[in-house]
């Protein structure tokens, strides 16, 4: 290294600690002026149970990821660093051995659990053995790619995990062998199903029961009915402000009963300080005139879309359905959600935003890149080609009022290109898995997907990958039955060029994703932005695409 | 009568549907119009109008503009609310009409044979109404709706799909057959034992002609009294259905969709959720209003014992 070079990197490494030191500063003032206090969060109803290896709902994620941890996070940071993983309970992140089918963590030592447990080895395993022995509704799609979870998933009472998950306490190591390179493994890891939890926590579903934490805060007391109370862990000390910061309020908690109308208001007049449930679209108006100040707003890699069954009549025709992604007036459906402030049309199925992403919109007036405006002539002429035009179609939807409006306005659709189309409501609780079951032959619904983790696979591999098509079964998320055998292989092969090649991934994944686009095995809507209402006195709101607000870093005096 | 002119109105205004979607709203009232513009003062305006104050938050559909197209405003699809309204007071009046006229049928069938026939016949019948009259009125009609909405109704070789107007009617014309068949069969049960039905036996009438000639007619006020008040309760029952999606499928409309449609603009467009539910409230208070006046004008007894 030359003389010049090193002063300038020796500069450059004062200057970095420096400003870390300052940032400490500025973080250890924040604490002193704004620690404590109660923050009040509402939702219409609460999302089951508190297993964070079973429960799969954002409205309770969002608080695991501040009472547990796993062996990987992702990173507590506003905006795009957010997707990033960083080193949680583990001390940093392993390098892949055996061409990325083994990796060895290290856990950070002196962690303990809110119960006064010491962290260690053995519990990783044991949380692992309890992914299959609670049948975590991923252990069959996230974590069947470790040794060993073919057993588990077929018998997993008797789940040891003994070849996939090894643990070395005396030198604080867990090391995993995989049965093939998995490029999502850390995004897997960083999840709450992948929470470390006690080894002699009960393996069956915690229901109302707290679990052991390992964050800031701990669950104190669950009714569902009513509501939930977080305090601080008194185990807690920060490890990683990157992976589990400290939190300033000293209690959350979390009521529930207000509808999202009364959420609103509840949030306008101080009563709460922030609600779960999107505001309802008459009250958007109100909210960006009125309070503005109060609002924050950041797009979802997520989006709604029309799934179409493309085992059954009309929609086996490719022209079908091709013809429904034509009609669509995506500008009118992103009216239903609230206009273009809040989505973005979107007529491809990997959603802007994600890696891989390139725009493309083959279904609009003038084909290329963007979507300007519904091809009807188009639509109507290809239904003719068809020779579908005339038949019944049952459209699903479910009675929450956007996507009901989505599918009435979608029933419009179809009764203009020519189908006898008809609408069944089914109530919001049991329209997911019921699109889903092939036995209720479902012709066409309404859905939408937000992404798990970051990656394009968690939208393109899931909701149309041949493993993800599981006829007769509520949990079947490739809803339209599209199974395109080289489609697959190619998505198959891209994660596995993940592994050492992201870019070239990412490129497969473009290609993927317009051969998908020009199947139409379901048509794209729009991408939603979400909406977070905040009561006056809320400060430091952090957004997260994960997480979405995290608790942890807003103060409330 | 001003109970009947105020029927008769909401009637013909029902009945012209068809002409103010036609002549003077030129909008089809059962599609999405979520792009469309009416010409207003010379100014094209969206029907859907997006905010423009603050941050520029949400769309909300047209207010009333008191001209012929969009006179009430437009629902959250873009639908002219007026011609919705008078299209959904036809399905409503029907339903509750037809479900009247089945309720009435059914009542009147078992009620006369289970009075006339008595024996194990009454008992089979009674305790049949029984079970019926067990249930909650809303529950039932929920329950069967909620059964028959997915995949129809089939009653041997006939089959009601499950988007048919026939299908409320069939299901509220059962629910409230209890509540006008006891009454008849009690009724009966006083005729049968009457000195001109007595005799009628007693000469070798057959008791067909017995039950048509004496036994009807003399039940007959009792089901003229009973139908404008079966016809507003079914009314709002069928209202209340097709609110909870059970009723009235889409792109149709009755009284209780366009509540429904208007739930969710309660803070912005108010009158999308009012003015059905003033129509409801004028048709069943008109309804009652008009069954009183029947009652006292058939049934003498009703009106010495109001006097008295």
């Amino acid at each position: 290294m030359r003389l010049k070079t090193l002063f300038g990197a020796t500069a450059l490494t004062l200057g970095a600690l420096a400003g870390t030191a300052a940032l400490a500063d500025t973080r250890a003032d924040l604490m002193k002026q704004h620690r404590g206090g109660t923050l009040k969060l509402n939702a219409h109803g609460s999302a089951g149970t508190i297993d964070p290896q079973i429960n799969y709902e954002t409205e309770f994620w969002s608080l695991f990821y501040i009472t547990n941890d796993g062996l990987l996070g992702f990173k507590k940071v506003e905006g795009k660093d957010s997707n990033t993983v960083v080193p949680d309970l583990a001390e940093e992140l392993p390098k892949p051995e055996d061409g990325g089918k083994t990796y060895t963590f290290k856990l950070r030592p002196g962690l303990k659990f809110s119960t006064g447990q010491d962290i260690t080895p053995t519990d990783v395993v044991a949380s692992f053995q309890r992914i299959f022995k609670v049948s975590s509704p991923t252990a069959g799609s996230f974590y069947n790619g470790i040794v060993g979870a073919d057993a588990c998933l077929k018998e997993a009472a008797t789940c040891t995990l003994k070849d996939g998950v090894v643990a070395d306490d005396k030198a604080g190591t867990i090391t995993f062998h995989l049965t093939q390179p998995d490029a999502e493994f850390f995004y897997k890891l960083a999840v709450p199903h992948a929470t470390i939890l006690p080894a002699d926590t009960v393996a069956k579903d915690l229901g109302t029961t707290p679990p052991a934490a390992t964050g800031p805060y701990m669950i104190q007391s669950y009714d569902p009915d009513h509501g939930m109370k977080l305090v601080r862990n008194p185990h807690f000390k920060e490890f990683s402000v990157d992976a589990q910061p400290d939190g300033f309020v000293d209690v959350i908690e979390y009521n529930f009963g207000l509808d999202d109308q009364a959420g609103v208001t509840a949030v306008e007049n101080g009563q709460a300080d922030w609600t779960f449930d999107a505001p309802p679209t008459d009250r958007l108006a109100e909210l960006g005139s009125k309070f503005a100040k109060q609002i924050h707003v950041h797009p979802l890699l997520a989006y709604y879309y029309v799934p179409m069954n493309v085992n059954i009549a009309p929609f086996n025709n490719p022209k079908a359905r091709q013809a429904v992604a034509y009609a669509i007036d995506r500008k009118a459906v992103v009216g239903i959600w609230g206009g273009p402030n809040l989505a973005a049309a979107q007529c491809q199925l990997l959603p802007a935003g994600m890696a891989g992403h390139e725009d493309y919109c083959p279904y609009t007036t003038n084909p290329g890149t963007q979507w300007t405006a519904p091809d009807l002539a188009k639509a109507k002429q290809l239904v003719e080609e068809s020779g579908t035009k005339g038949q019944k179609v049952t459209l699903i939807g479910d009675d929450k009022a956007v996507p009901k409006a989505l599918a009435t306005y979608m029933q419009d659709v179809l009764r203009q290109i020519g189908y006898d189309a008809s609408l069944k409501v089914v109530s919001h609780n049991i329209q997911f898995t019921y699109l889903q079951n092939t036995n209720n032959n479902v012709q066409i619904g309404v859905s939408n997907w937000f992404q798990d983790y970051p990656a394009p696979s968690d939208f393109l591999h899931v909701l149309f990958g041949c493993d993800s098509f599981h006829p007769g079964s509520d949990s079947s998320i490739n809803m339209s039955g599209w199974c395109d055998k080289k489609v697959d292989a190619e998505m198959k092969q891209a994660m596995i060029t993940a592994v050492t090649d992201a870019l070239a991934a990412n490129r497969m994944w473009a290609q993927i994703d317009k051969e998908i686009t020009d199947a139409a095995p379901a048509a794209a809507l729009f991408q939603p932005k979400q909406v977070d209402l905040v009561s006056k006195r809320v400060g430091n709101f952090l957004y997260t695409d994960q997480f979405h607000m995290l608790f942890s870093a807003a103060w409330v005096q | 009568m001003v109970a009947l002119a105020a029927l008769a109105l909401i009637v013909i205004a029902t009945l012209a549907a068809p002409l103010y979607a036609a002549h003077l709203s030129g909008t089809d009232p059962f599609a999405s119009n979520l792009s469309g513009s009416i010409t207003l003062d010379g100014i094209d305006t969206p029907i859907m109008q997006p905010e423009t104050e603050g941050l520029g938050f949400g769309t909300t559909p047209i207010g009333p503009t008191g001209t012929g197209r969009y006179f009430l405003g437009a629902d959250g699809q873009g639908r002219d609310v007026m011609a919705r309204l008078l299209y959904g007071g036809r399905n409503s009046l029907v339903i509750a009409g037809a479900a009247t006229v089945l309720t009435l049928v059914i009542a009147a069938v078992l009620g006369i044979v289970a009075g006339f026939f008595g024996g194990w016949v009454d008992l089979v019948i009674s305790r049949l109404l029984d079970v019926l009259w067990a249930f909650p009125v809303f529950l039932l009609a929920i329950s069967l709706s909620i059964v028959t909405i997915s995949h129809g109704l089939v009653i041997g070789p006939f089959t009601i799909a499950s988007d048919s107007l026939l299908l409320p009617i069939v299901i509220i014309g059962i629910v409230y057959v209890p509540y006008v068949a006891r009454p008849i069969r009690g009724q009966v049960l006083q005729l049968r034992q009457s000195e001109f039905v007595l005799a009628a036996t007693a000469l070798g009438v057959p008791r067909r002609r017995i039950l048509l000639v004496d036994i009807l007619p003399n039940v007959s006020s009792t089901l003229i009294v009973f139908a404008p008040l079966t016809m507003a309760l079914n009314m709002i029952i069928e209202s209340a259905l097709s609110f909870l999606s059970i009723g009235v499928q889409s792109p149709a409309a009755s009284w209780g969709t366009i509540i429904e449609d208007g739930q969710g603009l309660l803070y912005t467009r108010p009158v999308v959720a009012i003015a059905p539910g003033v129509c409801i409230v004028l048709t069943v208070l008109a309804l009652n209003v008009f069954g009183d006046g029947v009652r006292d004008a058939l049934d003498p007894r009703a009106k010495l014992r109001v006097r008295a």
